[in-house]
């Protein structure tokens, strides 16, 4: 019985250990993001929403809910970062028309929303730090991530004008923002789960002592059917 | 009328009821571990339906609006990112646990008679547990959804003659569409949950007809005492209600471990291409179904196509389904229990568990030569369990079986 249940435990344990899906050949750096870091997130929207949402929609995400989220104020989000909607309770769009886009770069840019859950965040975060001058491609620049990627380099001048260590923080915080655009809900998630738990663990040590209690007929051979 | 009755007992056997299946339906007492997962896969029946009925409210099976759909749960509806988790979480849950529940009829032959039939109802459940998981995987409609569903059932075309009007039947069109969508979302919500709630009834009752196995494999029912009691039977409520009870909470620990914490499970439980809508246009590198249809389509792929037909291969997976429902007359064994069983026979289940658990993991793996050598081999290994117990199982020395249960 013993042996079976370690056996169980340490077929999960190499079973999770393994992620089946980790399909790209490329090493990517990992992006030690923190999704709990309000200031990192708030940059990290400014900074999105200021090189990236020109081309990019989050059309998933609404821009009250990043007012909400982020502790911002509806009129800060409104005057500072909502620069294609109209109203704070929109989704988050871009204003480029798609055919326009198709004509620019080859294909229309692709929807942020979920870019955390499908490529993961080491990806952007290494995606985004990878760019180098290659004059073959028509923007001038590759990416070792992505090769052949249609986007031009958004960030070069924030990388000329800050150091090495400000710059990965700033991808860093784009990277940290996009994990949060890719599930909101993880915000409520974490923060609930250890309670959630802890309410489970009590109320099992209650159940069993309950049990314990019921099943002393058993064990001392005194149950009786009912008459 | 019996004026002793109650108004309801008068008119419904309420009372005679509660007593069949609860207050005197007599337990063996020594139910271990194993006994866990038949309470617990009907816990997780009830919050299947009614996550189900919640996401129903809010979800579009319509191939423009569904995956939006469903990211609008996760976003706008109020909790709904939970429901959805619980939803997505329980599917996979309910597979570890129907699992280990037939594990546990494989360990103490409770297929063999008289529980022939309860065993039969129980495959046809898991069948339609897996068709009913992978219509269900289709509806979020995201490239996995739409990819695993093409690849899946385009199987169905490898029919010899019938088979591309078979495809089309099932498609309702000729790729996998807003048509199949629709079709499935049907099927996920109506047919077969339906038909697995009557099931899971007919299951329990067919079971409590004749009476619990256990873990020495004695029938407790031939051991009564004055009264007719079985001397190694408690009443289930309230020994086992209370058991139960411990089992789910310490189950709900770790179901909600997952959903709060991983409930994409690093990929196994909700796919990262799963995220990006579908795309008729663009096949994903790697398609992979859900982990719990693996080791069967590790079987499809591990059959090498006849005359260019890759009909042999789906023969083969259905056969693989298929060949569990003559599992009580295949067993030739005297005794029911592990415990009681010969040492060769303890081994040769043994290399059928890992043969099943690696045809899973190939399953999930590309196609590789090695890996495709190794998906034959662990086939041939899991048809031969099959093919060769009526002469296993005959084989060896049995321990002598206990007149009364142990521990």
């Amino acid at each position: 019985m013993r042996i079976k249940l370690k056996l169980i435990v340490g077929l999960s344990v190499l079973l999770f250990s393994v992620n089946i899906f980790a399909a790209s050949k490329v090493h990517l750096d990992h992006a030690n993001t923190d999704i709990f870091d309000e200031a990192s997130l708030q940059n990290g929207a400014k900074l999105f929403m200021n090189y990236c949402s020109g081309c990019h929609e989050i059309s998933l995400m609404r821009y009250n809910r990043i007012a909400k989220d982020l502790n911002l104020t509806e009129e800060h989000v409104a005057k500072n970062l909502m620069f294609a909607g109209n109203k704070v309770g929109e989704a988050i769009t871009t204003a480029m028309p798609e055919d326009g886009a198709a004509k620019w770069f080859g294909g229309v840019p692709p929807d942020l929303s979920l870019v955390s859950r499908s490529k993961g965040t080491d990806w952007i975060y290494t995606y985004l730090r990878s760019f180098y001058d290659d004059e073959e491609r028509i923007f001038g620049v590759n990416n070792k991530v992505l090769v052949n990627a249609s986007m031009p380099d958004i960030l070069w001048s924030l990388r000329e004008s800050q150091s090495e260590e400000e710059f990965d923080q700033s991808v860093l915080d784009i990277t940290n923002f996009l994990d949060y655009v890719g599930e909101p809900a993880k915000l409520i998630r974490l923060k609930l789960g250890k309670w959630v738990l802890l309410f489970l663990g009590i109320l099992f040590i209650l159940a069993y002592m309950l049990k314990k209690e019921y099943w002393k007929d058993v064990k001392y051979g005194i149950w009786r059917p009912r008459d | 009328m019996n004026n002793k009755q109650s108004w309801i007992d008068q008119r419904f056997p309420l009372t005679k009821v509660i007593n069949e299946h609860l207050a005197e339906y007599y337990t063996p007492r020594n139910f271990n571990f194993w006994y866990f997962f038949g309470g617990l896969a009907v816990v997780m029946l009830i919050m299947q339906l009614v996550t189900g009925i919640f996401l129903t409210m809010h979800y579009k099976p319509d191939a423009e609006y569904a995956f939006a759909s469903v990211e609008y749960i996760m976003r706008d509806v109020e909790w709904g990112w939970f429901i959805r988790y619980m939803h997505s979480t329980g599917a996979s849950a309910f597979f570890v646990i129907i699992y280990l529940h037939m594990m546990r009829a494989l360990l103490y032959g409770s297929y063999k008679g008289p529980r022939e039939l309860i065993w039969i109802l129980g495959m046809v459940l898991y069948i339609l547990l897996l068709a009913e998981a992978f219509m269900g995987y289709v509806l979020p409609w995201g490239q996995m959804s739409f990819w695993g569903a093409q690849v899946i059932i385009s199987l169905f075309g490898s029919v010899p003659i019938v088979g591309p009007d078979l495809l089309v039947w099932i498609l309702g069109d000729y790729a996998v569409g807003d048509a199949t969508l629709n079709r499935f979302f049907s099927l996920h919500v109506v047919v077969i949950p339906l038909i697995l709630v009557v099931l899971v009834f007919l299951h329990i009752v067919a079971l409590h007809h004749v009476g619990s196995n256990n873990p020495d494999g004695i029938e407790i029912k031939k051991n009564k005492d004055a009264d007719g009691i079985p001397k190694d039977g408690i009443p289930f409520h309230p020994y086992f209600t209370i058991k139960d009870s411990v089992v789910v909470v310490g189950f709900l620990w770790i179901f909600c471990a997952v959903v709060f914490y991983a409930p994409a499970l690093n990929g196994y439980f909700l796919e990262a291409p799963n995220f990006i809508e579908a795309n008729p246009l663009k096949t994903p590198e790697h398609i992979a179904p859900l982990w719990y249809l693996t080791p069967y389509y590790s079987v499809l792929r591990a059959i090498p196509p006849l005359f260019g037909s890759q009909f042999p291969g789906v023969l083969g997976m259905f056969a693989a389904l298929g060949v569990f429902f003559l599992l009580p007359w295949l067993d030739r064994s005297p005794v029911k229990s592990i415990r009681y069983r010969s040492p060769i026979y303890k081994w040769i289940l043994g290399a059928f568990v890992v043969s099943f658990i690696m045809l899973g993991w190939l399953g999930v793996q590309p196609v590789t030569p090695l890996y495709v050598l190794l998906a034959r081999i662990f086939t041939t290994l899991y048809f031969s369990f099959f093919i060769l117990m009526p002469w296993f199982s005959t084989l060896g020395k049995t321990k002598e079986v206990p007149e009364r249960v142990t521990g």
